[in-house]
């Protein structure tokens, strides 16, 4: 479904992408990992052109994004994007944060959007919240209608990026458990996090990355399960993250 | 002297069939079209020029600050004489244009490059997130613009934006340098004509200051009505 293909990016002369390939099939779940500065949330931007690159490719959903003149905002509308900062729109209520862009994007009726936002926010648990604003809700349920907004358009893929490093820690548990419920139904997933309990227990492969690099790439269970199998430098990360 | 004040000048016929109070709202009334006429250019243009100078192209970018330079680097009474002087001379179907209108793009242009600013300044100030969720729904450039980036902004810049708005009242009072018939020409010459300055400037003063209040107020109003529930300032 998507394809990254000796992928490297620059800012001016500094490389934060060094040759990145790795293929994430249907349904999959995969968690990308390392430390900050490794070039975790830059490389899944680069997946709905967020952020470009300079060399390599990236085939999504058959559409390669090197290509000139893509429709970048139909590819972007069926890629739900989860960001650190939730950034759901402050100056509109939940309703019209759920369906605007169904709207004005996917061009469907009022009524329409606005059956499959409240859909949405029921499954995340909010819909008692409906006619709030993004300001009066906690954090932890700010992300969940931020989930609900990216599953309004019926995405081919979902992407994370630290979804809950911006979280209270008790507020952590609601979001991974929509995120978790979502990998049981079968949707495929890129998710940038440090929460390496969630990952073992969501992901299918774990990417780690550092300087710019995907260092391993790796069935979930070799990743967490014989560390005999991941390099020195990931294995100092894990045991660094694992031990607080 | 006979007494200090002496408001019944106000009734006297200017020997032009009409009486001072009339002369004095009839300038009122100049000094207020020159600045509701000035103000929507101002805010078509600095709107416009502001939006362009946060676009990704660099040669539009460029342009937008070279408007903003140049408009808010030179003396507005220097700018006026320009287009009242200097222009009419370089162009001369131009050499027929009221004196009026020439006032209105003069204080328009120069008032849109600090609304420009303001525009830029709060649309740059919205976090960084906000452009990229809402091109990761698949918004347009246009849309994202239209409904997430200008709504938050013009929220953020409303207290500048008033200020220039009252601005412009003010700064309309250069006007009389090219013999438009407003507030602080009515002023100047009646006072010279009745030797009443005292009564004749305490109006004119008044009648400035009502007109940059109410602007004001109407700010204030229209700032309660936008604020966003559960952000600084609004409502829990």
């Amino acid at each position: 479904m998507i394809q990254i293909n000796n992928v490297s990016k620059w800012y001016d002369k500094f490389q934060v992408l060094n040759n990145c390939s790795t293929v994430i099939n249907k349904g999959e779940v995969v968690v990308i990992c390392g430390p900050s500065g490794s070039g975790k949330s830059t490389l899944i931007k680069t997946v709905n052109a967020l952020e470009d690159f300079q060399q390599g490719d990236i085939i999504v959903n058959g559409i390669s994004l090197s290509q000139k003149g893509i429709d970048l905002p139909k590819l972007r509308s069926r890629v739900g994007m989860v960001f650190q900062n939730f950034e759901l729109f402050p100056h509109l209520n939940i309703s019209e944060n759920l369906v605007l862009a169904q709207i004005k994007v996917l061009k469907r009726q009022k009524t329409e959007a606005l059956e499959r936002g409240l859909k949405m926010l029921n499954r995340v648990g909010l819909s008692t919240h409906k006619n709030k604003f993004p300001g009066q809700l906690s954090g932890g349920q700010q992300q969940r209608v931020a989930i609900a907004r990216a599953l309004c358009m019926d995405p081919i893929i979902m992407l994370f990026d630290e979804p809950t490093s911006a979280l209270d820690p008790e507020m952590v548990g609601e979001v991974l458990d929509v995120i978790v419920s979502l990998a049981e139904e079968g949707m495929t997933m890129m998710c940038v996090t440090h929460e390496m309990g969630f990952a073992k227990k969501v992901s299918h492969r774990v990417i780690f990355m550092d300087h710019g690099a995907i260092i391993e790439d790796l069935k979930s269970a070799d990743f967490f399960g014989n560390n005999k199998k991941i390099s020195p430098r990931a294995t100092e990360f894990l045991s660094k993250i694992i031990q607080h | 002297m006979s007494t200090f004040f002496d408001w019944q000048i106000f009734f006297k016929d200017t020997g032009a069939g009409q009486t001072y109070l009339q002369w004095l709202l009839n300038a009122w009334a100049w000094t207020l079209l020159v600045s509701i006429c000035a103000w929507i250019i101002a805010l078509i243009l600095g709107v416009s020029v502001g939006i362009i100078r946060t676009l990704q192209n660099q040669f539009i970018v460029f342009l937008g600050n070279a408007w903003a330079e140049v408009f808010r680097n030179i003396p507005l009474i220097i700018q006026i004489f320009i287009w009242y002087h200097v222009i009419p001379s370089l162009f001369i179907t131009l050499r027929h244009v009221p004196s009026f209108i020439l006032v209105v793009v003069a204080l328009g242009l120069f008032t849109s490059a600090r609304i420009s600013e303001q525009v830029k300044a709060g649309i740059e100030s919205l976090p960084k997130g906000q452009r990229q969720a809402a091109m990761a729904l698949g918004f347009s450039n246009f849309q994202t613009y239209r409904y997430i980036l200008l709504p938050l902004a013009f929220r953020i810049i409303l207290p500048p934006l008033t200020s220039e708005s009252m601005n412009i009242i003010k700064n309309s009072s250069v006007a009389f340098a090219v013999s438009v018939s407003e507030l602080t020409m009515f002023a100047l010459q009646a006072g010279e004509e009745t030797s009443r300055n005292i009564e004749i400037f305490l109006a004119t003063t008044c009648l400035y200051f009502v007109s940059t209040l109410f602007v004001n107020q109407l700010s204030q109003f229209l700032e309660r009505r936008v604020k966003i529930p559960g952000t600084f300032g609004g409502d829990k």
